[in-house]
């Protein structure tokens, strides 16, 4: 299963909408890393509403995702994430530490775009 | 009673396993909250069966009384077994390339949790059970 991620101006845009299996999960890692780079965008929103299993592997992706993003000097939000899939993580004792949240697709661009304009100025 | 057997060798019989727990955690009534706990303890005990016990198979069961509803995940694997349970059992602690949070993460999510390991392989059992009104 290919994630697909779309380019949309000066971001991207993916949304995972099915389970993935590890390897899935790691090859989105090296996608989502390498548009970043190619298509020179300043973020990237990942949007996680159809997940309805986010166990210690995915979020450690996610994370780890996300840190490596920024690295590359760009900015990322996840958002969508299930109430029940967050009562979970928590439970469990793994937060998804770090990483920049929005409850919905149109309030994870919004704040994705303030991120950029904080990092730009 | 209600059960189900899911072999385990391949990444995809982890999403199978899950899907599998939900859909009878959903069917007995137990929560949506309920239902996501399990599936991910499903996911994290699924895993390690496949990644370091180098395959087995899961059982799940469960049934619905005038009293309680029940659901019990077993997970047997034929790996080398795990040395140490007490500290396979800490937060962080991992010989592989995890978060070592596996195991204790699916012991706080589901009301039982046993598990035995010796040479011949890993058995991991968990349950969760709620009254009925």
């Amino acid at each position: 299963m290919k994630v697909p991620i779309l380019k949309l101006g000066d971001i991207l845009l993916t949304s995972i909408q099915e389970d993935l299996t590890d390897q899935d999960a790691v090859d989105f890692q090296n996608d989502a890393l390498c548009k970043v780079r190619t298509s020179e965008v300043m973020g990237l929103v990942v949007d996680i509403t159809a997940l309805d299993v986010v166990d210690s592997f995915m979020a450690r992706v996610i994370n780890e995702t996300a840190n490596m993003v920024r690295l590359l000097g760009a900015e990322v939000v996840v958002c969508g994430m299930q109430p029940s899939v967050a009562l979970t993580l928590i439970e469990m004792g793994r937060e998804l530490l770090g990483v920049e949240t929005a409850l919905n697709l149109e309030l994870g661009v919004e704040k994705l775009r303030s991120l950029i304009e904080k990092r730009q100025s | 009673m209600m059960k189900e057997i899911i072999g385990l060798q391949q990444q995809t019989d982890i999403i199978q396993a899950r899907k599998i727990g939900r859909e009878m955690a959903k069917t007995l009534g137990f929560g949506s909250a309920d239902q996501t706990r399990l599936a991910t303890a499903i996911s994290e005990i699924t895993r390690n069966a496949i990644q370091y016990g180098r395959g087995g198979h899961c059982a799940i069961s469960g049934y619905s009384d005038r009293n309680e509803r029940k659901i019990s995940i077993s997970v047997e694997d034929r790996g080398p077994g795990i040395p140490d349970i007490d500290k396979a059992m800490e937060d962080g602690y991992t010989t592989g390339h995890g978060l070592g949070a596996g195991l204790p993460g699916a012991r706080r999510l589901m009301h039982e949790f046993h598990i035995e390991s010796g040479s011949g392989g890993t058995k991991v059992v968990m349950g969760m059970k709620q009254k009925n009104f």
